[in-house]
């Protein structure tokens, strides 16, 4: 590695600095808890805290510049720690976050307003009391940002090196349980005129940003949640009210959202069309990309992992795809010569994280893990070299290359020595 | 007699009820819940902007006028002339930059990458200045767009852009996306995607 670089090592330094001054704070809930302040007791009785044993966290771009876009001068994004993940639901504290070094706005949600206006017989406001007297639904899905997984741009070197942790590979996804109301009832209820083939979305955030999502997407399962896994949206996912478009790029799932505006072609807000396209070698970009492929992930043993002896392990992941609901999760223990079918744990649900299991007994040599999952559409995980073949391009351009590859759903290959170490070995193994 | 009166009564409840089901189906199904909107007040929230300048207000400006506004007003995040610094993104690049996106390091500036001149003018009077989108009079925005592109040699320094003239400028990478035509982007398999990707 290159001692240069700043690393995991130094975010870990960083990270123990802040986990010192949290420790610092919490440091009487250490001794017994008759001695706990009479605040702290209050604050644990009023609104639960985990324990302070638990130092699991997100983590980004923050002052660290090999992180850095070109031109993104603060924090790019949060990343969940999947290492960590169990079930497959993501807590809200620990979903990811993408902010393009942006703060969440402070919204009084008193003061929101929803309009829906463009092409529709009766443009309406809606306020959040106006939205929860409607038919409610609570649906689990996935949120990902399209740049989950890259090998080039977003994840940058850490995404690539063999001390890579599943966070910094497929830290960009989370899943939670969303409960608001369906979209196509709002605009319904507004009138929809057949001519409006698109909806553009926008938030209430300092850029305004702005999405456009095709009609048939509107109409079929996206939601505007003001809940999510049962309580209030947080600020930083979008309170309090967030567009969710189950299995889409994570960009149109618009937080703060308060206009739609019903129009009849894409409208070209300034993220979906200029940081957002995929830019392939021939100098021409896929623009306006939807759903997201079927993809998985081994979360233990991952990267950073440690193994003690040989002996018995659960080999345990997440599957998910923006196509529909995962019916297959196979894994393989040595690089794919071999496939075996996982267990997949309830509940297995459209467009959400899928929890699977293996058994696995560990014999101390080295190992290749690696999972792959089949939607309901018949749709298989590609491989690296999959993926590339797709794409037309050579394979070594993954390796090459500082461009965000986006919407790349290949296999990811953990390496486990015979020291018990566990590796990304994201090129190894292709 | 009874016996008609009595059909035709029920033939007539029979009508009503299905009437009545035209209506309740031709309504909105939770009608009163929310408050309808005003032209007016559409009107001052509605800041979209399509790619042919569809919701561009009347206005112009030109890069002369353009160079005191974003002195005073922008210079300090991207730099005097548009270099760029810390805080903001060069929005002035080398003329050559449209030609490095078929490069491993692609330029993905404002003249090298984006497709049309009413993005800049949308996303200045959305955004800019950071933290006070809005703020900006639509003839500030007209001259600082004008301003921008003529920085980046796409316009001339006396160019005035107003709603007809701005949709009109040409922008380096206008053909450089895919699919060209717009109503081809949300049908996966014209596109030609497998296993979940697109080629």
């Amino acid at each position: 590695m290159n001692p240069k670089k700043p690393s995991r090592r130094l975010f870990l330094k960083n990270g123990a600095a802040l986990a010192g001054l949290a420790v610092g704070a919490s440091a009487a809930a250490k001794s017994t808890s008759a001695d706990a302040p009479a605040e702290r007791i209050d604050q644990l009785h009023l609104h639960g805290e985990r324990s302070h044993y638990v130092e699991s966290v997100r983590h980004g771009s923050i002052n660290n510049p090999e992180r850095h876009l070109p031109d993104e001068p603060r924090a790019f994004g949060l990343t969940s720690p999947l290492q960590d993940s169990a079930g497959m639901v993501t807590p809200a504290s620990l979903h990811f976050v993408i902010s393009h070094g942006y703060e969440p706005p402070d919204i009084d949600p008193k003061e929101h307003r929803l309009l829906i206006h463009g092409m529709v017989d009766r443009p309406v406001t809606l306020t959040l009391d106006d939205i929860k007297r409607l038919p409610s639904v609570s649906k689990f899905h996935f949120i990902e940002c399209h740049g989950n997984s890259t090998t080039g741009g977003l994840g940058g070197p850490q995404r690539v090196s063999p001390d890579a942790t599943a966070q910094d590979t497929h830290g960009y996804t989370s899943c939670s349980q969303w409960t608001g109301v369906m979209l196509s009832l709002i605009l319904e209820q507004a009138g929809l005129q057949k001519k409006g083939t698109w909806i553009i979305a926008e938030g209430a955030d300092d850029y305004k940003h702005s999405k456009s999502i095709p009609i048939g997407k509107a109409m079929d399962d996206a939601l505007v949640a003001y809940a999510q896994n049962g309580e209030p949206v947080r600020p930083e996912q979008g309170f309090p009210l967030r567009l969710v478009v189950p299995g889409f790029q994570g960009i149109n799932n618009v937080k703060w959202l308060h206009r739609i505006n019903v129009v009849d072609e894409p409208y070209m807000g300034m993220m979906e069309v200029t940081r957002y396209p995929r830019l392939m070698p021939d100098g021409k970009s896929r623009w306006f990309e939807f759903e997201l492929g079927p993809k998985s992930v081994i979360t233990r043993p991952s990267g950073g992992h440690y193994l003690p002896a040989p002996g018995f392990y659960e080999i345990t992941g997440l599957a998910w795809s923006g196509g529909g609901t995962i019916r297959r999760v196979e894994i393989s223990t040595n690089g794919g010569k071999t496939w075996q079918d996982a267990k997949m744990q309830d509940p297995i649900m459209r467009k959400a994280h899928t929890r699977f299991t293996l058994p696995w007994n560990w014999d101390g040599r080295e190992a290749m893990l690696m999972s792959r999952c089949t939607d309901d559409n018949g749709v298989v995980q590609p491989s690296l070299a999959e993926v590339a073949k797709i794409w037309g391009i050579d394979a070594d351009f993954f390796q090459k290359t500082t461009l965000i590859t986006s919407d790349m759903n290949a296999i990811q290959p953990w390496k486990v020595n015979a020291d018990g170490s566990v590796k990304n070995a994201i090129f190894q193994n292709s | 007699m009874q016996f008609s009166k009595t059909l035709s009564l029920v033939g007539g409840i029979a009508l009503m009820a299905t009437a009545a089901a035209a209506q309740q189906a031709a309504m909105p199904a939770y009608k009163g819940i929310g408050t309808l909107a005003t032209p007016q007040q559409i009107q001052s929230e509605d800041i979209s902007i399509s790619r042919e300048g569809k919701g561009l207000p009347p206005g112009n400006g030109s890069a002369k006028e353009g160079a005191g506004i974003f002195a005073e007003k922008c210079a300090v995040c991207h730099g005097g002339n548009g270099e760029g610094a810390k805080i903001g993104p060069a929005l002035v690049t080398d003329k050559n930059a449209h030609e490095s996106l078929t490069t491993m390091k692609p330029v993905r500036s404002l003249a090298a990458y984006w497709p049309y001149a009413t993005m800049v003018w949308d996303y200045i009077h959305r955004a800019m200045p950071r933290n006070q989108g809005g703020t900006l009079a639509p003839n500030e925005v007209y001259a600082l767009t004008a301003f921008i592109l003529y920085k980046n040699g796409i316009i001339q320094e006396g160019d005035v852009l107003d709603q007809k003239t701005l949709p009109n400028v040409h922008m380096p990478n206008r053909d450089g996306f895919i699919p060209a035509r717009l109503e081809d982007i949300p049908d996966e398999r014209k596109r030609g995607c497998k296993q979940g990707i697109c080629p």
